[in-house]
């Protein structure tokens, strides 16, 4: 049937320029919310004033406070959230698992264990984020290395070595919390353990963005053969998938956007899990539809709730807190209205 | 003129330095418009031996000639444009529409950082109507049976074009309907200038579809040649440990069935 073929086409864009859309408002209310308001009309003029010769007529403070604070924290969201969402549905995919999430290979346990030994070892911001980084792409190497000893079903022993190395590093992050000083660095591994945009900032942006934009360009790329993977190993090799080869693309990028996203907002939970089950009930589970519209889901999400955690109350809420307060009911509801598959 | 399909020698084990092997020194050929079929008792490696042919499973020793040409020395994609293997069963924990599996079938066709074009699609509508079951075009497949499973599959593999098709029993799990309905298509397939290999656990199927058929038992590949030479009452008994008749039955149905007795040694 070409006609029915040609409306699922045409749905599946309306989808994506509705979701657009959607991202844009929220976007917007982002910058304009916050301890101070801006209207939308001073934040157009702020932009303009940076391109074209006008008058400023606004304190340096505003203007300070939209380019240099806004800016980049509404940035990190959309990243961070478009990054973790598109990887998580990409890992359900490949692991052939709708209850799988990015942090599946060990990179957030990796990611935190660096984190800490950062703050207890040089206490500044810098090093909290090179070393939870590298911490994160350590513990996932560690993991694909872990399964390639066993010579079986790659995707079960992958899953394996990652609770194996996930388990390893969250030791070692208690026990640095355990040795760690009460007084200041126990705090700050804990608030970078639940996570915060709260420092992210445009020189963050300039290193981190790059990382997580090739990783989402590249499983947008590919992602009609992770319907294949998706189809199981022997399938996909019948079909005349290199499997080891698109699987490791996948757990690359994966892992370099989830690293790249927890060095700059810590441990954000659930969106990676939670939001591609919203991508499905919009789009279906064709991949080919579904990763275009987990990156734009994600990203409004994230924007959406990380406004909340900085507006709702007079101090920050940390945003993993509230991803997994938002996100576990709307699973919940998901799995009740999903019954007949996902 | 070169087969379509030769194997020499071919062994596969499993574990470390061959620890563990499966079978040996099994050679065949397979030509356009054949169908093989594979017989056998359980776990005795037929499935294994499908894989390796179907280049699922790697390392296995000797030969395997597509066209003449070493599959060994072939991409992946190579091969699959050339071989398609249907599993034995699939399940799927995302609800893929029945339309959107079939279209996997062109992946060799297609270059890794694209997706299906119109065309695809319309080569995979093509097979499903060939099988029969293009109303389930729009079905999940969370949604069907095993029968609608397996016609799925089938045509999922016609849409690679090969010239070989290789079925791991296709007629397990599987009503008598739709048995004999994949037999036919199967037969179809066939006529039209397929090559099909089939592993089945019906040595009657072999009679119904079959121009070829060989017992694989005991790891070594016995009495290969036509249907009636291969299946007989002492062929069966040797691989099976039963005793079987092997009868010509007349009438409207013209063709020789396998009769499975109770008897624990030949009356």
């Amino acid at each position: 049937m070409p006609s029915a073929e040609h409306k699922s086409a045409v749905g599946a864009n309306r989808i994506l320029f509705i979701l657009a859309i959607l991202l844009v408002a929220v976007a917007t209310t982002s910058m304009i919310l916050g301890h101070l308001y801006i209207a939308p009309g001073q934040i157009l003029r702020i932009f303009a004033a940076n391109v074209l010769p006008m008058e400023r007529t606004w304190s340096p403070a505003v203007e300070s406070i939209l380019l240099d604070v806004r800016l980049p924290r509404l940035m990190a969201g959309m990243l961070v959230g478009a990054g973790l969402s598109v990887s998580g549905a990409a890992f359900q995919g490949l692991f052939r698992n709708p209850l799988v999430s990015p942090h599946i290979l060990g990179v957030s346990a990796g990611a935190g264990f660096g984190a800490a030994l950062a703050i207890l070892f040089f206490g500044n911001i810098i090093a909290v984020q090179i070393l939870s980084f590298v911490f994160g792409l350590l513990a996932v190497l560690l993991t694909y290395c872990l399964s390639r000893v066993y010579r079986s079903t790659p995707v079960l022993m992958l899953v394996l070595s990652g609770i194996i190395v996930g388990a390893l590093f969250s030791a070692g992050t208690s026990l640095i919390q355990y040795v760690a000083d009460p007084a200041n660095e126990m705090p700050s591994i804990v608030f970078w353990l639940l996570g915060s945009l709260n420092n992210a900032s445009n020189r963050d942006m300039v290193v981190v963005a790059p990382i997580i934009l090739v990783g989402i360009t590249v499983l947008l790329l590919i992602r009609w053969q992770i319907n294949l993977l998706a189809m199981g190993e022997e399938d996909a090799r019948a079909l005349g998938v290199d499997t080891t080869r698109i699987r490791a693309t996948v757990i690359l990028c994966a892992t370099m956007i989830a690293a790249a996203a927890v060095s700059i907002g810590g441990i954000i939970g659930w969106i990676g899990l939670v939001i591609p089950h919203i991508g499905r009930l919009l789009a279906g589970p064709d991949n080919k539809i579904l990763l275009p519209v987990t990156v734009l889901v994600g990203a409004a999400y994230l924007v959406a709730v990380d406004t909340i955690a900085r507006t709702a109350m007079a101090m920050e809420i940390p945003i993993g807190v509230l991803t997994s307060l938002v996100g576990a009911p709307i699973f919940a509801y998901l799995l009740r209205k999903n019954r007949s598959g996902w | 003129m070169n087969p379509l399909l030769s194997v020499h020698n071919l062994g596969f084990s499993y574990g470390e330095d061959g620890a563990r092997p499966i079978f040996s020194d099994v050679s065949f050929s397979v030509a356009s418009g054949d169908v093989f079929c594979l017989l056998g008792p359980n776990g005795t490696g037929k499935s294994t031996l499908l894989k390796c042919i179907s280049n699922v499973l790697h390392g296995w020793q000797g030969k395997i000639f597509l066209d003449g040409r070493d599959i060994a020395h072939m991409k992946p994609a190579e091969v699959a444009k050339g071989i398609s293997y249907v599993p034995q069963s699939q399940q799927s924990p995302f609800p893929f529409l029945v339309h959107d599996i079939v279209v996997m079938g062109r992946a060799p066709h297609i270059n890794v950082f694209s997706s299906p074009t119109q065309k695809d699609r319309d080569i995979a509508l093509a097979a499903l109507e060939t099988v029969g079951i293009r109303h389930l075009a729009h079905r999940p497949c969370t949604m069907l049976s095993g029968g609608e499973w397996q016609l799925t599959l089938i045509a999922r593999a016609l849409a690679q074009q090969p010239r070989l098709m290789i079925l791991d029993e296709p007629t397990s799990h599987l009503d008598m309907g739709n048995q004999v309905r994949i037999l036919r298509v199967v037969r179809n397939l066939a006529e039209q200038g397929l090559g099909i290999i089939m592993a089945s656990h019906f040595p009657d199927h072999a009679f119904i579809a079959a121009t070829e058929a060989a017992i694989l038992n005991g790891g070594l590949m016995h009495h290969k040649g036509r249907p009636d030479e291969v299946i007989t009452a002492e062929n069966l008994e040797a691989a099976y440990g039963i005793v079987v008749k092997v009868l010509h039955i007349g009438a409207e149905v013209n063709r020789k069935a396998c009769f499975p007795t109770l008897h624990t040694s030949a009356p």
